[in-house]
This record gives structure tokens, C-alpha cells and sequence, in this order.
């Protein structure tokens, strides 16, 4: 009996499906919105400096909507959405378990406790750094304290994972309901938002996302050893606390960045490697890249939904990636014919 | 955190609907402001000689409650920040025993740690008073009173001007400072007309954008024409770029920074709630293509000016028309 393998390289059609995924999807964001701006227009102001294309004859506000309000955001949106999705296919590689988000060791609670001491305190000019160091620290707290109680295996860290979080969502929730005029404006950041801060965030995000993106795509086929199991990948000669050291700290870094110009958004660290690996198996040499490219779309076209449902208001991103995340899952869940996740 | 963001997803709702609350006390419960109609008074005795002067027992229909005042109050609470500076303009300060904890003006008002957003009846009662003033019937503080035999007069949250002179003229009628309260609103009416005559209408309407607050989420809260502020802009010919957005017709609705620099208001006003400066506006991304913002045209509001719609309604009028002249200057 031959065991099916999976498959450990990127058939072209779906490399190249999830290039024009992602291509539509930023193309789509630059375009739609509540303004009335003609999505002719609109693209060729975008394209005018390719030789043949006129720039069109837009308003300054309409010139200011697409390059200093929309073009950043949708960037931003596939940054984090990039993040969140290759940090959590990391996490669920180096913990084995397919529950495993970014969020797992404490980084949001830790993050969440951060922007609430900013914001509680009056220090809003520096909420990102507040929640950027909270999520560091917690998982750092979780990880150190889960090496020295469980020594090699990865169980005992998630454990203290676990207990950090809820450590921290104690003290977090303590602060928040302390400060009832600040309650609301806790409760929108934790809910996360694509920020309006123009290219500054962006600039902010993406040196974090490029260094931690290279390291987990450079160990990518560490995760499928780990895969295997602890004890299996030390036989094969893996330093296996050395490499999920490494492999979580790129995680949280991008996580931690991604979470502090954008607050939590939930779901999409966990949910699109699951769709990857539903589509196209399991080997995190294929997961990995995908659910980058995957993770960018998906965020870029909830963020789009998030503008345009209620326009001119906005959801919460964190609303729209669960509501329209979670039927799409379940419709390729149960289309998949897999078993396994 | 799943179970987290499900209840911070009711907690946000239920907070933008408070903040809104705040923000424009008149937006509280939809069907008690659709019964208001002006506050009215009746008689329901003869006693009186004077026929501009109602004598007690009196009573009084307003904000959807119908109360009677046994005799000219000397005690009163006040729990709601206008009515108090109503009470002081009209003379009326000396019969006011307690004000609540947002009631800081004017400087003599007694403010106490009542609360006119969760009103407690014991801590109210403890004052003895005869006539509590609210501007919302909260947790059903009005028929709790009325169960210990304390009269209460609901002045809501004004929805046009009209309801500002005529809640003085009400306030004025249930303390015995008629002529005094009439002074006032006739005063509040003429120094109103006599800024608006001063400003000169341009033959384009001019649009403005006033923004009450974030929404935290990078949008923000705004008015509508058909608001009290926005009435207030109104009179003076301008036109709100929130109008088009309002789908439900609640008056506050949410805007997106796209929404906003499309529609290129010529007016920006910001409240001094949030630490918003003309700079900080100015330097949002995208936010230089506005005509606002190019021609410096934007004006901090006192928060509690345009919060409130007493006596001092006429120091708003003010600041919209010194910001329309300051803008046809340059």
C-alpha cells in the first residue's frame, strides 16, 4: 500500500491562480469605494505612467481618494493579511495543531493589554508601539515560562500560552472597565481596523513583515519535518528547539507588528492555511507561500466588503473577515473531499 | 478572544449609541421624541388674577410626561446641564437646592455627584426636593418619583431651536419667573436674528462638514442638516455634506474619510472634545484636497456649546457666524 504524499511543490495553475487572486483583489480595492470616482479613470490614474496611458482629467479630491487614502490602505490590508495567514501557518506548523492562530501564545492579549494602557492613560500617539511590545512580551513570557516547565515539547508552551493570555486579558479588562470614558475606544481597536494613516503604517509594517515572511519561507521544510513529530524530526538530525525558537519569533514579530497598526483581527491566521491546505495539500513548503498570497487577498477583499456594505460608514474588519470567512470555510470544507486537516 | 470580540461587538453597538446619546442628548429614545410637539401648560385652577400668570397647582406637559407642581418649587434638582443654566439665566438659582456632576455652569450652581445618565432615586430624594428637572427619562426615574409624590419636568433634548426659547419659557411658567424667562428668550431670539442678519448669504450654498468625533475605527460621527446643530448651521444658508449619508434619518450618521474628501466640504468645525487642531485635521492623509482645508477654513467649537441648546445657544450662533466672516475675509 503506497501512502499518497503531498504534494510539496506549487502546481503553476494555482501559483498563477493566486497571483491573479491577489492582482484582482488589490485592483478592485484602488478601484471601488463610496466615492463617485469612474473605475475608467480611476485606472488610468493608476497606470499613467505607463507609456500610452493618458492621465486622466480627476479632481484633486478624487487624485487624493486613490493615492493617499486608498492606495495605502489596500498595501496595509495585504500586509497584514500576509502576516496574519504565514504567522499562523507557522503556528500551527511548529505546534502541530491545527486550532493553533497567531494569537496562541498571548499575542493579543498582550497587545490588547499594550493599546489599552495607551489609551486609558492618554497616550494615544503611541498605542501601536503600546500593542507592538504587549504582544512581544507576552509571548516571550509564555514561551520562556513554558520551556522551563515542559522542557522540549511544545505542549507545556502552548499551556502557558494559554495562561498569559488569560493573565493578561485579566488585567486588560480590569484597566478597560476601570476607564468607562475610554471603554468604547478600547472595544474598537480590539474589534481591528485598517488604520488612516496614509503610507506611515505601511512603512511602519512592512521591514517586520519582509524579514519575518523571508525567515518562515526559508524554514519552510523545517515544518514539514516537524510535522512528522518532536522525536522523529530530532532523529532526522532537525535542532528542533533551535528552529521552533526561530520560527515562533519570526511569527510573533509579524504578528506583533501587523496587530499593532491594525488591532485584532481575528480569523484569518487560522483560516486561510486551512483553505490552502484544502486546496492543495498539506506540505508547508506549498502552505506557507499561499497562505501569504491568500492571506493578502482575503483581507484586501474583506476590507473592500467593510467599506462598501454600509457605505459611507465602515465595519469592523474583524466583523466582516468571521462573517464572510467563516460560510466560505465551511463551503470548502465540505466540497473538500480530504479528511485530514 | 472569540468569545471576547463577540461581546465587544454588542458593547460597541451599544456604545455608539450612547456616545451619540452624548453627543446630541435629543437622540435618545426615537418614540418618546416623535410624541413631543411643543411643551404645553395648563391650568387647572382659577385662582390666578393675573392672566399671564399660571398659579399653582400646575400643570405641565412636556417630553411626553405630564406632571402637576403643587406650589412655586424652592427645591430643585436638576439633572440635566441645560436646564440648570436655563434655571440660573432665569433668575430661578436661588431654587435650586442640587445640580448633577455635568452641570458646572454657570460657576454657582450647586453640583453634586448626581447622575443624569443612571439617575439614582434615593440620592435624588435625599435632597427633598420639590420639582426634579431630567432631560431623559432614564430607568424610569420619572415614575419612580412620582411613586414618592415628586414632580418631574422632562425638557428633552431640543430637536429644533423653537424647542430652546420654548423649554425657557416652560422652565420660566413651573418656577414663577415668567417674565423673566420670557425676557430671556426674547432676548436669546433677537440676538440670534441679529447675527444671521449680519452674515451675508453667498449665492452658492456653502457646504460644512462638523465632526462630532471618531468612530475609533477611522471614521467619523457627523450631523445632518436636519439636527439641532445642524439647524443652527441651517440658518445661516449652510448645507451639511452628511445630508446625502443619512439613509435612516437619525441624524448622526457615520462617514467615511473617502465620503468626506469626496464631497469636499467648504466648511470644516470640530468640536474641542478630542484634541483635534486645525493642524492635526489638516495633516490627515488625503485630507489637502479639501477646500476647507486649503483655505484654512476650519473652526474649533466649544463641545459643550454646541452640546447644549440653553441660554449660551446664542454664543454657538456666534461662533458660526464670526467663522463665516472670519472666512469671507481670508
Amino acid at each position: 500500500m503506497s501512502i499518497p504524499l503531498a504534494p510539496s511543490r506549487i502546481r503553476p495553475a494555482v501559483a498563477v491562480g493566486g497571483v491573479a487572486v491577489l492582482a484582482g483583489a488589490l485592483l478592485a480595492g484602488v478601484l471601488v469605494g463610496p466615492a463617485g470616482l469612474p473605475a475608467a479613470s480611476a485606472l488610468s490614474a493608476l497606470f499613467q505612467w505607463v507609456p500610452g496611458v493618458d492621465a486622466p482629467a480627476i479632481s484633486d479630491a478624487h487624485q487624493s481618494i486613490l493615492f493617499s487614502w486608498r492606495l495605502p490602505r489596500v498595501v496595509l490590508g495585504a500586509l497584514v493579511g500576509g502576516c496574519l495567514a504565514m504567522s499562523g501557518a507557522a503556528y500551527q506548523g511548529v505546534f502541530r495543531n491545527p486550532l493553533a492562530d497567531p494569537f496562541l501564545l498571548g499575542a493579543a492579549a498582550g497587545a490588547g493589554l499594550g493599546a489599552t494602557l495607551a489609551i486609558t492613560t492618554g497616550a494615544r500617539a503611541i498605542i501601536g508601539l503600546a500593542a507592538f511590545l504587549g504582544a512581544i512580551v507576552a509571548v516571550g513570557i509564555a514561551y520562556v515560562l513554558g520551556r522551563a516547565a515542559g522542557g522540549r515539547t511544545g505542549a507545556a508552551i502552548i499551556l502557558a500560552g494559554v495562561a498569559v493570555a488569560a493573565f493578561f486579558t485579566a488585567m486588560q479588562t480590569y484597566l478597560q472597565q476601570r476607564s468607562t470614558d475610554t471603554l468604547r475606544e478600547v472595544y474598537v481597536w480590539i474589534l481591528g481596523r485598517l488604520s488612516t494613516n496614509g503610507w506611515g503604517d505601511v512603512t511602519a509594517l512592512a521591514p517586520y513583515a519582509v524579514v519575518s515572511g523571508v525567515v518562515i519561507f526559508a524554514f519552510r521544510r523545517h515544518l514539514d519535518v516537524l510535522a512528522l513529530g518532536e522525536d522523529e524530526a530530532a532523529t532526522l538530525g532537525v535542532p528542533v528547539a533551535r528552529i521552533r525558537l526561530l520560527l515562533v519569533a519570526a511569527a510573533t514579530l509579524a504578528t506583533s507588528a501587523a496587530v499593532s497598526v491594525s488591532g485584532l483581527i481575528g480569523f484569518v491566521g487560522i483560516i486561510v492555511p486551512h483553505l490552502v491546505r484544502l486546496v492543495t495539500g498539506s506540505s508547508y513548503r506549498v502552505v506557507v507561500p499561499l497562505s501569504m498570497i491568500f492571506g493578502a487577498a482575503f483581507m484586501v477583499i474583506t476590507d473592500l466588503g467593510a467599506r462598501t456594505v454600509m457605505s459611507p460608514a465602515e465595519l469592523p474588519i474583524g466583523v466582516v473577515t468571521a462573517f464572510v470567512g467563516a460560510p466560505f470555510f465551511l463551503l470548502v470544507l465540505r466540497r473538500s473531499r480530504r479528511t485530514a486537516l | 478572544m472569540f468569545r471576547n470580540r463577540a461581546s465587544a461587538t454588542t458593547l460597541l453597538v451599544s456604545m455608539a449609541l450612547l456616545f451619540a446619546a452624548c453627543a446630541s442628548p435629543d437622540a435618545g429614545d426615537t418614540t418618546t421624541t416623535e410624541s413631543l410637539g411643543s411643551p404645553s401648560v395648563a391650568e387647572t385652577t382659577t385662582t390666578s388674577t393675573e392672566p399671564a400668570m399660571p398659579g399653582y397647582p400646575l400643570t405641565v406637559n412636556s417630553g411626553g410626561v405630564t406632571t402637576t407642581i403643587a406650589e412655586r418649587p424652592t427645591a430643585i434638582v436638576s439633572l440635566s446641564p441645560t436646564a440648570t443654566e436655563m434655571l440660573f439665566a432665569i433668575g430661578a438659582g436661588s431654587q435650586v437646592v442640587a445640580v448633577d456632576e455635568y452641570s458646572y455652569f454657570p460657576d454657582d450652581a450647586p453640583v453634586t455627584d448626581l447622575s443624569g445618565f443612571t439617575p439614582n432615586l434615593e440620592a435624588i430624594v435625599a435632597y427633598e426636593p420639590d420639582l426634579v428637572v431630567v432631560s431623559d427619562d432614564i430607568d424610569g426615574i420619572v415614575a419612580a418619583l412620582e411613586g414618592v409624590d415628586i414632580p418631574t419636568l422632562v425638557l428633552p433634548g431640543a430637536q429644533r431651536v423653537q424647542d430652546a426659547y420654548d423649554q425657557v419659557r416652560l422652565l420660566g411658567d413651573a418656577t414663577g419667573m415668567i417674565s423673566e424667562a420670557e425676557a430671556l428668550a426674547t432676548e436669546m431670539e433677537s440676538e440670534v436674528s441679529a447675527l444671521v442678519a449680519g452674515v451675508e448669504l453667498t449665492s452658492e450654498p456653502l457646504t460644512y462638514y462638523h465632526e462630532l468625533g471618531s468612530d475609533g475605527g477611522g471614521s467619523f460621527y457627523s450631523v445632518t442638516s436636519s439636527t439641532f446643530i445642524g439647524e443652527v448651521f441651517g440658518t445661516f444658508g449652510l448645507e451639511s455634506i452628511a445630508d446625502p449619508a443619512d439613509s435612516d434619518g437619525f441624524g448622526y450618521p457615520v462617514l467615511s474619510v473617502e465620503f468626506i474628501i469626496d464631497a469636499d466640504p467648504d466648511l470644516i468645525f470640530f468640536t474641542n472634545c478630542c484634541g483635534d487642531t486645525p493642524e492635526t485635521i489638516a495633516a490627515r492623509p488625503g485630507w489637502d484636497s479639501i477646500t476647507a482645508v486649503q483655505e484654512g477654513a476650519l473652526y474649533e467649537l466649544d463641545d459643550d456649546l454646541s452640546s447644549r441648546w440653553g441660554p449660551r445657544l446664542v454664543e454657538f450662533f456666534r461662533l458660526v457666524a464670526d467663522a463665516l466672516a472670519e472666512r469671507s475675509e481670508g
